[in-house]
């Protein structure tokens, strides 16, 4: 009932439509019917065609080819796709660079360090010029560009894993809901109603607190768990609504005449329909995980010390912020540029991909 | 209506229960005990620990006993701050939490809808780009990276303001935290509101009423507005789950003695009943709050009826 109405919405709208495509002819299927759908529905019918139309099918990929042009068209989201790009090269092959040129790596701590000492960008111990620590050092002399990367890594990673979770889960989730209707429809949404409605962040905090602290990995491992356990519910609903728009079409008819099960169903068929509207979901559910990972390490209790991410970064820098700011702004600002890149790319590719979605 | 609310209140007792069952099964299932700090306890000492506490009761016993309390809105004495009841931290808390949240949602409430009608009247335009940017940035800036920020440059540059800690309501300490806390909803409200009023703007409705000679002023506040209000109303809802975190990392950076603080130090503490007192106290809100919005919701927009 109400939460229906909470954001995003579910899309109402049919699946989607690629428009600037020419209409294929209709396709007459084994058992008779005449389907007139677009190329990209063609993904879940290929059980039931016979091979010479699979070279319509394989035309298909004009959906995607089609969006990609338009989504070049963007300016802003080609900026975010190519900031998103660099940063994912930056932090992987970063660290590495930085160790066999300057020597430091992420948790390497020079011996002759005075421990509240941090030196400012590009400034050497003496005092000159230098290119060694090109955005500073931490209290520990740990240079923070190593630190800044090696956190990049952590904070894509669990963006990007935990995400995966959450699509996992959430097409499981809501394409059962969606195909089953019904009882085990209405069942299936009101617990997602509920969860929605609690104060998970509190839970998450509980259970961080509790479990939490005992091997750096183990504490990563439950990041992505608690932040994928979460963020699935939007996408079971996107989900649900456009397999409900879905189901009733023809190619399902046809593959439930021939005797494909249900669950072959959802997965073969309908799932892959889907892929437009999850792929923009999930671009933008990397960008808001990440920031609740930055909240809980923040707070001191995600990833932990040798480890960095973005967050704990920043919990480290707002430290000495009167005196050494750069602490703080580079991994913040690195971080504000990810999430603003990662966002713009987002709604990019929501433009692109489904032009009906787009709010004019 | 009534019979709606009344049901929806009776629903959100069992729904709080779950939450604090949820909560306390994850304290006690985890390892170690609040009392097991560095050094072993002597076990005279340990036993009376348990005895007072209850602990030595059967966990089903221990478990009957919360549940009766949480009903009765009894949460017991805190562990940590001693001799203080739970409801007489809550008492002193949620004021400070409860100011730093609505004002925060009312000035990004303000601001949010006129950059989003100006974004949406003006589309594509420099204010629309510039508005709809800014917003961008709002969503993606983090409140720890935006908080320092402003503080470094008005307290610590410019001496403006001061940077942190309470000195009671209406003080110039609130501004900064405010600031950063409702940076997120302006962006979001400001989308909103948009996205929202360009939908209406074209609608038939908002031509009839051009077209019988209101004026524009008018169309937009009494006839526009009121459809495009509608998804921010409902995005009342989600951020309210949003403000909880919110606040917690900004009470967190500017030493404000409100509910998120003592809520992250609870759990560093192992502050039981706190911890459960507090996440009790917060679902209450947040599902009344729903409650609320889906008769706000019922009242804009006519065609919802429950």
């Amino acid at each position: 009932m109400r939460n229906r109405r909470t954001l995003p919405p579910e899309s109402e709208e049919p699946a989607l439509t690629p428009l600037g495509t020419t209409p294929t002819p209709p396709v007459r299927t084994r058992t008779g019917d005449i389907i007139h759908t677009a190329p990209e529905f063609a993904i879940g019918e290929a059980d039931v065609r016979s091979a010479e139309l699979h070279q319509t099918t394989l035309k298909g990929t004009s959906l995607w080819r089609d969006a990609w042009r338009r989504l070049l068209k963007n300016r802003l989201a080609v900026f975010g796709l190519i900031v998103v790009c660099l940063i994912l090269v930056a932090s992987l092959a970063g660290p590495y660079v930085i160790s066999h040129t300057t020597g430091y790596s992420y948790d390497f701590i020079p011996k002759d360090s005075k421990l509240v000492k941090s030196f400012a960008p590009f400034i050497a111990p003496d005092g000159s010029f230098s290119w060694t620590h090109p955005m500073g050092t931490d209290n520990a002399g740990r240079d923070i560009l190593a630190r800044v990367l090696i956190g990049g890594r952590i904070s894509l990673m669990v963006g990007i894993i935990s995400t995966f979770v959450s699509l996992l889960i959430g097409i499981s989730y809501g394409a059962t809901s969606g195909y089953l209707g019904g009882r085990a429809d209405n069942l299936m949404m009101r617990i997602v109603d509920v969860l929605y409605s609690l104060p998970y962040m509190m839970i998450i905090i509980v259970l961080l607190a509790m479990f939490g602290g005992r091997s750096p990995l183990g504490q990563l491992v439950l990041l992505f768990i608690a932040l994928g356990a979460v963020s699935w519910l939007t996408m079971a609903r996107i989900v649900r609504g456009q397999v409900m728009s879905l189901k009733n079409q023809e190619f399902v008819l046809a593959a439930r005449a021939t005797g494909v099960s249900t669950s072959r169903i959802i997965f073969r068929h309908l799932v892959p329909n889907t892929l437009g509207p999850v792929i923009v979901y999930a671009t933008l559910t990397i960008p808001s995980v990440m920031l609740q990972e930055a909240f809980l390490s923040f707070l001191g209790l995600g990833v932990q010390a040798p480890l960095a991410s973005w967050g704990s970064l920043a919990a480290d820098g707002i430290q000495n912020i009167a005196i050494f700011p750069w602490q703080l702004i580079f991994p913040g600002v690195t971080m504000a540029l990810t999430l603003f890149s990662l966002n713009f790319l987002g709604d990019g590719l929501r433009d692109a991909l489904d032009p009906q979605m787009r709010k004019v | 209506m009534l019979r709606f609310i009344m049901r929806r209140i009776l629903v959100t007792i069992p729904m709080v229960l779950i939450v604090v069952t949820l909560t306390w099964g994850l304290i006690r299932l985890a390892p170690g005990n609040f009392y097991s700090g560095e050094k072993k306890l002597p076990p005279a000492v340990e036993k009376n620990l348990r005895e007072k506490y209850g602990l030595n009761q059967p966990w089903y016993v221990q478990y009957y006993r919360l549940m009766r309390n949480v009903v009765q809105l009894d949460f017991g004495t805190s562990l940590k701050y001693e001799g203080q009841s739970v409801n007489s931290i809550l008492v002193r808390t949620v004021p400070v939490s409860a100011i730093l949240g609505l004002l925060a949602y009312l000035l990004a409430l303000t601001v949010g809808l006129i950059a989003g009608v100006l974004a949406a009247l003006k589309q594509n335009s420099k204010i629309d780009y510039a508005s709809m940017a800014l917003a961008m940035l709002g969503i993606s800036l983090p409140s720890f990276v935006l908080g320092p920020l402003l503080v470094l440059i008005f307290s610590l540059t410019l001496y403006w303001l001061p940077p942190a800690r309470w000195n009671g309501f209406p003080s110039w300490n609130l501004l900064l935290p405010v600031l950063t806390l409702s940076a997120i909803y302006m962006a979001y409200i400001a989308r909103l509101t948009r996205s929202g009023m360009l939908e209406v703007l074209r609608s038939d409705y908002i031509r009839t009423a051009r077209a019988k000679g209101l004026k524009e002023l008018d169309v937009i506040l009494r006839h526009a507005l009121r459809g495009g209000l509608l998804p921010v109303v409902s995005f009342t809802g989600p951020a309210l789950a949003l403000l909880v975190t919110g606040t917690v990392v900004v009470e967190r950076i500017f030493a404000l003695p409100g509910l998120g603080n003592y809520f992250i130090n609870a759990n560093l503490n192992r502050d039981e009943p706190l911890i459960i007192g507090i996440v009790a106290f917060t679902s209450i809100v947040i599902l009344l709050f729903n409650l609320l919005v889906d008769i706000a919701y019922a009242y804009i927009d006519p065609r919802i009826r429950y």
